[in-house]
């Protein structure tokens, strides 16, 4: 069980350490002043989780490796984010797709997993709980705000969904490990989510006047196994270059 | 395109255990609701517990520095208009 266990703590740390890089790299790059903060803010958020989520991970795998190492000392195949959150920024329209899609699943997931029976995981599911609610509130409104926008930024946003949405299936695709956490009581079926994001994304978009694509439509998979889209290595050479360049140094 | 400036915002904030809500300072947002999600942050850094006033900058009336004497040297000068000269119970907190 605790190599599940790692395994499953691992998808949870990689997908909101991967996020946040990506909107990191906004600071300074907003539309807004008040945007670049909150996607600052989100990204702040994130990040914590994740060190929380690794740390846990670290300490579960009995070998001794830290949050630090996991993030720095693992290659793209040892990443088990979902492909969705390694996409690059693109445009705004783009960046918030890719959140919204995102923070609707982590919502539904937090509410399942502070019921875990591990009581560490449900203790950092809590936490989180609160924040992805603003996030989600936040990336629910400026989807509505940019796709009822002007006819601009509805097109962009229609691209953004239609672009994105086959990284979205994977969030709901149980493999091994999801049904091993999930027997044990400590993690849940992502399926089990399915028809609630479905919902929830399709009265958001139909709010901002977006077609939704087919729910059925072909879905990329692999981000949870290892196998990446080529986006994720060179975030990986920047996010880790000083590491590797002075290992074992402490900061 | 047009590009539309979004209007200022004043932002009030009350702190956990603060009294009364404070002025903290301005943002841009469309509409107000924009305006409390900003707030939320560039100015709360989520303390849990406060409350939000948000108010359209055009909204807010303010006195003329000019008109400074008229309004305010009256209260200066005449002391006896400051309840100051009896103790104040302990119970009696804030006032």
């Amino acid at each position: 069980m605790s190599n599940e266990k790692f395994n499953y703590l691992l998808r949870l740390g990689d997908s909101t350490l991967i996020l946040s890089q990506r909107l990191s790299e906004w600071c300074g790059k907003g539309p807004a002043l008040e945007e670049d903060m909150a996607l600052a803010n989100t990204a702040l958020d994130l990040l914590g989780q994740a060190r929380q989520w690794l740390s846990y991970a670290g300490e579960t795998d009995g070998m001794g490796q830290d949050e630090d190492d996991l993030a720095y000392l693992r290659n793209a195949d040892q990443f088990a984010n979902f492909l969705l959150v390694e996409r690059p920024n693109g445009s705004y329209a783009d960046t918030m797709v890719r959140q919204f899609f995102f923070d609707a699943w982590y919502h539904l997931a937090l509410q399942k997993l502070v019921l875990s029976k591990d009581e560490r995981i449900a203790a950092i599911a809590g936490k989180a709980a609160k924040e992805v609610r603003y996030h989600l509130r936040r990336s629910s409104d400026l989807i509505v705000r940019l796709g009822d926008g002007t006819p601009t930024s509805r097109s962009m946003i229609q691209s953004a969904v239609d672009e994105l949405w086959p990284f979205t299936g994977e969030m709901f695709e149980a493999d091994a490990i999801d049904l091993a956490v999930a027997e044990a009581k400590i993690g849940f079926d992502p399926s089990s989510l399915r028809s609630d994001w479905l919902s929830y994304v399709h009265s958001v978009l139909d709010e901002a006047t977006i077609k939704m694509p087919n729910a059925e439509a072909w879905m990329q998979r692999g981000g949870k196994q290892g196998r990446h889209t080529e986006a994720l290595s060179y975030l990986l050479a920047e996010m880790q270059s000083l590491k590797r360049a002075h290992p074992g140094a402490a900061w | 395109m047009t590009k539309k400036e979004w209007p200022l915002w004043e932002i009030f904030i009350r702190s956990q255990h603060g009294l009364a809500h404070k002025h903290v300072g301005s943002l841009h947002a469309a509409d107000a609701d924009m305006a409390i999600n900003n707030a939320r942050d560039v100015y709360t850094r989520r303390n849990e517990g406060v409350s939000l006033w948000v108010v359209r900058s055009a909204d807010i009336v303010a006195n003329d520095p000019n008109d400074r004497e008229p309004l305010f040297e009256p209260a200066a000068n005449k002391v006896y208009r400051h309840p100051t000269f009896f103790p104040m119970p302990e119970e009696v907190k804030h006032m």
